[in-house]
């Protein structure tokens, strides 16, 4: 298992490495002098010197590629070109509230979603089972950003019971953070508890059809033996595999989130650094995600072996 | 006479499905008495699982529904009682093998933790304890190497190894009624006798009554001491094993014997009414079968057997059949026989 595990370890190697020469052509493929296109129309030609300099755009591309590799594997992602901060620092600031939305939104969306899904397999056919999947559709087809609103006029405006916007670090104090987090994890976690009350309603209803289930009930179990124990341990590995995948999803998600609830995250700073064109931003951003991805496939994979004894590694 | 352990009485199991209403039991009535073993046999379809799972309460409701009828186990009604009491007697008091083996087992479960769970539950063992007694029954029921396999997963085990885990947990609370249904269909012949012998040897040690479902008379003539003949949802024949082997007095049993290969052909060999392999198919349960079920394939049916339909009767002490030719049928047996 542990061999496993550094063996896939080092597989990610190979894959970020391909990920970090796509995000170096991103600069140098974008047509026309990407200094030009970071100055902006106002810029004067020693301006736009100076942004070439900053950059390294004015060494040879050998030189340039070998350079960003080298800082990569230091872990250093160059340096902001407005604010003249390192890129790892300003992610290091804007990393808190980002994390903790995204996990919070996680925790939401899988505490409402996984029993639902039991249930409603386990009543299928029951108005029971055609309310939960009514809500799934709902979850569905509203978009976060009108959720979100419709949450803060209801919940924060016309109740008072949630701040309007804003974020408190959980260093702050639990409630105060509480408070700020909830509207925005419901608006967020919706969509994304839809999707895996769906994954986990089909799944479970599969494994109640087969033969150990009634083998389960043959034994005098009780029901909720049957469904977790019996049920959700053999229905577990789809439903895994899309909260993965959910968590990839749910980056765009956090973006338009953090907008809504002003929040200052990792989504406000990649857009702002998209609208001003601060590449390195980007760059570091789009390799963040991207490890991020990764890592939570090898997460993934790894939990198959754990959940089902016949995937072998 | 003391009281049977399990009373199955005019039970009707319909299931609604969206085509129509199918008659899968249709008034079966059998019983079993303490420690007996007692075979059901017939062919594919004819309602045998179904009345078996019934017993345990098993079949998924909807579709399926109680027309009429009891399950008396040790006189009280199986079907009055509420899950929380069901509960307690399935696995404990009453347990069943599955005509499946190779999905009758939990893939993510270790054999030790699934016949465990049935210690723990009934008879209130800690882990640990039910960890050992789980060992002990893989040794009773012949695994080798029983503390390694206890912790093995299913898909490790043989489809015989399997069974027999299956057996193990179906015994691990002296239950007092085994329901096998099909234990060995799935299995090579060769491990069929092996699991025959290894539920005989139980059985005399245990002392639970058996309910074995089958289609193949051989395992009857070995294992049980009585018979019950299933047809299209209903019993058309009982009797003690010897009786129904040396007489048998339905149509439909003596098709059956021409289909097992040593005792069928050499017994039913050159009778006239040729049954030899039964032909035709089993009727529809959809639609109500005005005469006897059996009459589109009978070599004895008359015109009666089409109008109306034969009850069961006792046509000797112990010996029942629902047949208006029964005489004439044991009688053809008997002259083909000698
Ligand atoms: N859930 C269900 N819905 C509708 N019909 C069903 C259902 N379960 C069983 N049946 C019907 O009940 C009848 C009896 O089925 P059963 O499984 O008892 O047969 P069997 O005698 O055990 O056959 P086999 O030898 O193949 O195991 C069949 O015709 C089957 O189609
Ligand atoms: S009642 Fe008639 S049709 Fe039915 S088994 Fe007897 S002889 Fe055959
Ligand atoms: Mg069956």
């Amino acid at each position: 298992m542990f061999a496993y595990i550094v063996r896939r370890l080092l597989a990610t190697i190979p894959v970020m490495g391909v990920v970090a020469l796509f995000v170096f052509a991103l600069l140098h493929l974008t047509p026309g002098d990407p200094a030009v296109l970071i100055a902006g129309e106002l810029a004067t030609d020693a301006d736009i010197a100076a942004i070439r300099a900053k950059l390294g755009l004015d060494q040879p591309f050998h030189i340039q590629l070998a350079t960003w590799l080298w800082s990569l594997a230091r872990g250093d992602l160059g340096i902001s070109i407005f604010t003249n901060l390192p890129v790892t620092r300003l992610i290091e600031q804007r990393l808190e509230p980002t994390l903790m939305l995204t996990l919070t939104t996680l925790i939401v969306s899988i505490v409402i979603a996984l029993p639902l899904g039991i249930i409603s397999a386990w009543k299928a056919g029951t108005w029971i089972d055609t309310a939960v999947m009514s809500f799934a559709v709902f979850g569905f087809s509203v978009p976060v950003f009108v959720l979100g609103f419709v949450l803060i006029l209801v919940f924060s405006l016309q109740l008072d019971w949630f701040p309007v916007q804003g974020y408190t670090s959980i260093s702050e104090g639990f409630l105060p953070f509480l408070a700020n987090i909830t509207l925005p994890s419901v608006a967020l976690g919706m969509i994304y508890a839809a999707l895996i009350a769906r994954i986990t309603r089909a799944s479970m209803l599969d494994v109640l059809a087969q033969d150990y289930i009634r083998t389960a009930d043959a034994k005098g179990l009780a029901t909720f033996d049957v469904l977790i124990r019996h049920g959700l341990k053999n229905a577990a590995v789809p439903i895994v595999t899309v909260i993965g995948i959910g968590i990839a999803l749910l980056i765009s998600g956090v973006v338009v989130t953090e907008t809504v609830f002003a929040i200052p995250g990792l989504g406000r700073l990649t857009v702002d650094a998209i609208v001003k064109r601060d590449y390195p931003i980007v760059q570091g951003m789009v390799l963040l995600f991207s490890a991020v991805y990764v890592f939570i496939n090898l997460l993934v994979d790894l939990s198959y072996t754990l959940l089902d004894p016949r995937i072998r590694y | 006479m003391t009281a049977p352990l399990l009373e199955i009485d005019d039970l009707r199991l319909h299931f609604y499905t969206r085509d129509g209403v199918v008659r899968a039991v249709d008034g079966v009535t059998y019983h079993v008495k303490a420690g007996e073993t007692l075979a059901v046999v017939g062919e594919s379809g004819c309602g045998k699982s179904v009345t078996a799972q019934s017993v345990l309460r098993l079949v998924p409701s909807p579709p399926g529904r109680y027309v009429s009828g009891q399950i008396r186990f040790q006189g009280r009604n199986l079907l009055d009682l509420d899950m929380a009491e069901m509960r307690k007697l399935r696995g404990a008091e009453i347990s069943m093998i599955f005509q499946e083996p190779m999905t009758s087992l939990n893939p993510v479960l270790t054999v030790g933790r699934q016949i465990g769970e049935t210690l723990v539950l009934h008879q209130g063992m800690d882990q640990k304890a039910a960890e050992a007694r789980a060992v002990e029954m893989l040794k009773l029921v012949g695994i080798p190497e029983p503390e390694r396999r206890v912790r093995e997963y299913p898909h490790q085990l043989s489809g015989g190894m399997r069974q027999r885990v299956m057996i193990a947990m179906a015994l691990a609370c002296n239950p007092k009624l085994l329901i096998a249904d099909e234990p060995t269909t799935a299995l090579d012949v060769t491990i069929q006798a092996q699991i025959l012998d290894l539920m005989r040897e139980l059985k005399s040690r245990v002392g639970a009554a058996i309910i074995l479902i089958t289609h193949d008379l051989g395992v009857v003539a070995e294992m049980a001491e009585r018979v019950v003949v299933m047809y299209a949802g209903r019993k058309v024949e009982e009797a003690s094993v010897d009786d129904l082997f040396a007489r048998p007095r339905h149509p439909y049993t003596l098709g059956l014997m021409g289909s097992i290969p040593h005792l069928g052909s050499s017994l039913v060999h050159n009778a006239p009414p040729r049954l030899a392999e039964i032909q035709g198919v089993v009727p529809s349960l959809r639609e109500e079968i005005p005469g006897c079920a059996f009459a589109p394939r009978c070599g004895f049916a008359t015109e009666r057997c089409g109008r109306e339909r034969p009850e069961i009767e006792e046509l000797a002490p112990g010996h029942f059949a629902a047949c208006f030719e029964a005489e004439r049928v044991a009688a053809q047996f008997a002259e083909a026989a000698s």
